[in-house]
């Protein structure tokens, strides 16, 4: 695992086994490095493993992953499971830890394809023991079949929420309630898109079928909450709530939250690269042209890492990077490139036409994009929204002096839990936009890594330095 | 109201001037082209030495240390300094013998603060260390302080005291006029009687503006921390065999320094790591404490830092022009100088002399290769 690589891939989801793939039937040499088992990424987790839930459960856009990993094996890619990447560079250097030490590589071009995260729903209480996201829910459910016997209610708003709510209920779970928090004024917005998500109508057909779903399961479907608590004693008792100036409350031991996706840009800010605000989204992209490259030659990104697009449109980028890889790696001919790159364009732009529509419809309600201040806003540090409210008092204009001010940011999870919110508390006290308030610099490594993972350092240069050591001593 | 005294660079020598200057009666500005403390003395390891010192720094130090341990006194804020003790190590009899000597000669001088420690006397202080090593040398009364949280206190004091800071604000042209200086920024120009340079990794630039010369090599050198474990050390430890500084939080949380550099791009204000020197520096941890090998690291950085040929700053009066002095140049071990080196420079523009001797660092010692002067 030393030494020099064509084209490195950094994530086995749709996008990256699509990017790897598409590359390597171009003649490229590629290893795709993700630091799961098995690959599929987020929505095909476990696709290949036997001990996962079968199609009547997770639904048919899972089961289409399987065509993927068949044509992954198939491939001449070269596949690094259970592999963890820390740290890229400019230079296109890759670190990572695999089996207790590390590894460095380097590659002549490298597709980020390291896909979403949940975005953060921090509230009061949302730190409780019982308190979880549903996306770690569903790891469970699709690894290991779990379900929640009683006592569960899922909160927030967005079409993962409902999906893992029917994947539940179709393995037997019973879910109390599903506590919809989408503002009222968002379904007004929403409304003037409508015309264009038609274009391609099967994601609104998939909706309103999960939304039936929960219909005929009896689930009680709250809708338009806000001022969310979770409240127990040393563990969650209880979810209360808002709705139509009323409070509510409803008792259960599991809470799954869940208010969309949003890009992970651990790497993409490591790296340096220019990120752009999307206003809608509520997120940061890293920018990129219409064929994924990034302003450092050779880097490519694809799929939801790069903006929330959903697998399909995942994996028709992963193809686009794959190609435009190929073509810079002088496996692919310029002419040939540019017809396949602009039948994927074309196919992208068609898959991409109800993202407005839902992206308006699912914006996050701004409760949980700048919460009450007594809610824990960095998880690791525990520090709160007042905290980080009474830092802007005392003169701190950004992020980065938050981590000086209160160690906001500097846990072991380096600011993916905290990093959204804390600038948008920042702008929103200094009335000031999101792309003057900035991020986290991100420094590596960018998943921890121990001291003896480190210390067992292997790359070709380090070798070299080991022998002129022995060498003198 | 013009200022009197424009101090260009917010960082721990800048602001320590500024506040020293405010105490003798001077309206000083503080001109920074970031924020203070963005860069080396805001993310530096915090270590408040005046062990293994530079001869010529050891006055210097030694009078620093004072300030450090009535902080308070000054700046109103403890910084965050505790006087927790550095360690010196000597893995062998034959670095355990050089540091003897060392000690003996600084004896000469009439300095007493270090004292050598036998492997025994060692143990009992840094139990955790691995039991090859051999002795070192004890500076009780050294310890470590909160970098970021020292500029704050300082940044406040400064403003308190009647000075001023602007951030945001990169000093981009000098030019004389009569009885002073105009200095322009990229946010408009000001006036002032005399200039105080302590623009750190950019002070070589900021000398150039004036008409010194002075060969900085900008240097990043790397710093990692961990995540939190139980205590198991109170000292902070070096090592005089390897490049190692290594102190564990009252949090739990360990940061391991010591001198490996990355790349400074200081233009750009970008430093990039490098990991073969981070190895390094895991492989030398490994050796000393084994039982941390399982210690996750959460975060590693670089900041930077203005090196010296000779390693060792530059403090004084500028040779090309009057009224205008310089202090930077810091070589990786400026911030236990800032509290002291900013009185120093008060008392040059006050009064024209020095307290210390300043001498060793006179910015002329360098050759200028455009003139072949010196
Ligand atoms: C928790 C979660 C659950 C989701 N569930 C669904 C779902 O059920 N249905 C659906 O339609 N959409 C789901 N999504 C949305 C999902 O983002 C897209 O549908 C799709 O998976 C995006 O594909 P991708 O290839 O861009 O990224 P992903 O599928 O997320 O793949 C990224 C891969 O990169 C790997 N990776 C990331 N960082 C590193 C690193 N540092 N080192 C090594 N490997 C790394 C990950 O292990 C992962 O396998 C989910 C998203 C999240 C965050
Ligand atoms: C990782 C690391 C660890 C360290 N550990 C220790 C330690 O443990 N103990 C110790 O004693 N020392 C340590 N040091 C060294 C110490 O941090 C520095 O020597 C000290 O902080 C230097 O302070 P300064 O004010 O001269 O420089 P800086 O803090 O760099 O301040 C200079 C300022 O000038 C500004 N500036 C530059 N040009 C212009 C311009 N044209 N206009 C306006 N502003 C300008 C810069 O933006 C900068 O903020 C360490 C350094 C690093 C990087």
């Amino acid at each position: 695992m030393t030494g020099r690589v064509q084209l490195a891939v950094i994530g086995a989801g749709p996008a990256g086994m699509a990017a790897a793939v598409e590359a390597a039937n171009c003649g490229a040499s590629v290893v795709l490095i993700d630091e799961q088992p098995a690959p599929g990424g987020q929505i095909y987790r476990a696709i290949t493993s036997a001990a996962r839930p079968g199609k009547a459960i997770l639904g048919d856009d899972y089961e289409n992953g399987a065509k993927l990993t068949d044509t992954l094996a198939a491939s001449t890619v070269d596949h690094w499971t259970a592999t963890t990447v820390w740290q890229v560079t400019p230079e296109r250097e890759i670190y990572m830890t695999r089996d207790g030490a590390s590894h460095r590589i380097t590659a002549d071009a490298i597709v980020i394809a390291n896909g979403a995260t949940e975005r953060p729903m921090p509230f009061p209480g949302w730190t409780l023991p019982g308190v979880m996201t549903a996306g770690a829910g569903q790891i469970l459910l699709k690894t290991a079949g779990l379900v929640p016997q009683a006592g569960l209610v899922l909160a927030g708003s967005g079409p993962l929420l409902f999906l893992i709510a029917a994947q539940y209920l179709r393995a037997g779970g019973a879910i109390e309630a599903l506590v919809e928090t989408t503002p009222r004024s968002n379904y007004r917005t929403a409304l003037r898109h409508l015309p264009g998500a038609l274009r391609t109508p099967g994601y609104l057909r998939k909706g309103l079928g999960l939304l039936a779903e929960l219909r005929k399961h009896k689930v009680r479907h709250v809708k338009t909450a806000t001022r969310l608590q979770a409240v127990g004693d040393g563990r969650l008792q209880a979810l209360r709530f808002s709705r139509a100036g009323r409070q509510h409350e409803i008792a259960c031991t599991t809470l799954m939250l869940h208010i969309g996706v949003v890009p992970n840009v651990q790497i993409t800010r490591a790296l340096n690269l220019p990120h752009d605000w999307d206003a809608l989204q509520r997120c940061w992209r890293p920018r990129r042209d219409a064929d994924g490259a990034t302003e450092l030659d050779g880097i490519f990104l694809a799929g939801d890492g790069a903006g929330i697009g959903g697998a399909v449109v995942a994996e028709l980028e992963g193809r686009i990077a794959g190609l435009a890889s190929a073509r810079a790696l002088g496996t692919l001919e310029t002419g040939k490139a540019e017809a396949r790159l602009a039948a994927e364009r074309s196919r992208l732009a068609q898959e991409m036409a109800p993202r407005p529509f839902l992206d308006a419809l699912y914006a996050p309600s701004p409760e949980f994009l700048a919460p009450p201040d007594d809610t824990i806003v960095c998880r690791c540090e525990e520090v709160t929204a007042g905290q980080i409210r009474s830092y802007v008092g005392l003169g701190c204009i950004g992020p980065n002096q938050t981590k000086s001010f209160g160690r906001s940011g500097m846990g072991p999870c380096q600011g993916r839990l905290c990093g959204l919110t804390v600038s948008e508390i920042i702008a929103s006290e200094t009335a000031r936009p999101m792309a003057e308030v900035g991020y986290y610099r991100i420094r590596p490594p960018i998943k921890p890594v121990t001291l003896g993972e480190l210390a067992a350092l292997h790359d070709d240069q380090a070798a070299a330095a080991d022998r002129s050591l022995e060498n003198a001593s | 109201m013009h200022p009197d005294v424009i101090i260009i660079g917010g960082g721990l020598h800048g602001l320590s001037a500024a506040l020293h200057l405010c105490r003798a009666g001077f309206r000083p500005l503080v001109l920074e082209k970031d924020y203070p403390g963005r860069h080396a003395s805001g993310v530096n390891a915090g270590g408040v030495r005046r062990l293994g010192r530079h001869f010529a720094e050891v006055p210097l130090s030694v009078e620093a240390l004072e300030l450090w341990h009535q902080m308070p006194d000054l700046v109103d804020d403890d910084c965050g300094f505790s006087p927790c003790g550095q360690m010196l190590i000597a893995e062998t009899d034959k670095e355990l013998a050089g540091l003897k000597s060392r000690v003996r000669d600084l004896a000469k001088l009439g300095f007493d603060h270090e004292k050598i420690v036998d492997a025994r006397q060692l143990r009992s202080i840094v139990p955790a260390l691995s039991a090859h090593c051999a002795g070192g040398i004890w500076c009780a009364e050294d310890g470590a302080a909160n970098p970021y949280r020292t500029v704050s206190a300082f940044h406040r004091k400064v403003l308190a005291s009647g000075g001023r800071v602007e951030a945001e604000t990169a000093v981009t042209g000098i030019k004389r006029a009569a009885g002073g200086w105009i200095v322009e920024t990229t946010r408009g120009s000001h006036q002032a009687a005399v200039l105080v340079n302590t623009a750190g990794a950019w002070g070589g630039k900021v000398a150039q503006m004036i008409g010194d010369f002075a060969p900085v090599d900008p240097q990043a050198p790397m710093l990692m921390i961990t995540e939190r474990i139980e205590p198991f050390l109170t000292p902070v430890v070096g090592s005089a065999g390897r490049v190692l500084s290594f102190k564990q939080f009252d949090n739990g949380t360990v940061l391991i320094g010591g001198g490996h550099r990355g790349r400074a791009v200081p233009d750009d204000n970008i430093t990039a790591l490098d990991f073969t020197g981070l190895r390094t520096s895991a492989q030398t941890v490994r050796a000393l404490f084994p039982q941390l090998a399982g210690l996750r690291i959460v975060r590693a950085w670089a900041g930077i830092e203005a090196v010296m040929p000779d390693a060792i700053p530059v403090i004084g009066p500028s040779v090309a022009e009057d009224n205008a002095f310089h202090a930077f140049g810091f070589s990786a071990h400026g911030f236990q100088l800032g509290p002291i080196v900013g009185r120093l420079i008060a008392e040059l523009v006050d009064t024209g002399a020095c307290s210390l001797p300043i001498e060793p660092f006179r910015i002329n010692r360098f050759n200028d290769p455009a003139t072949g002067l010196s």
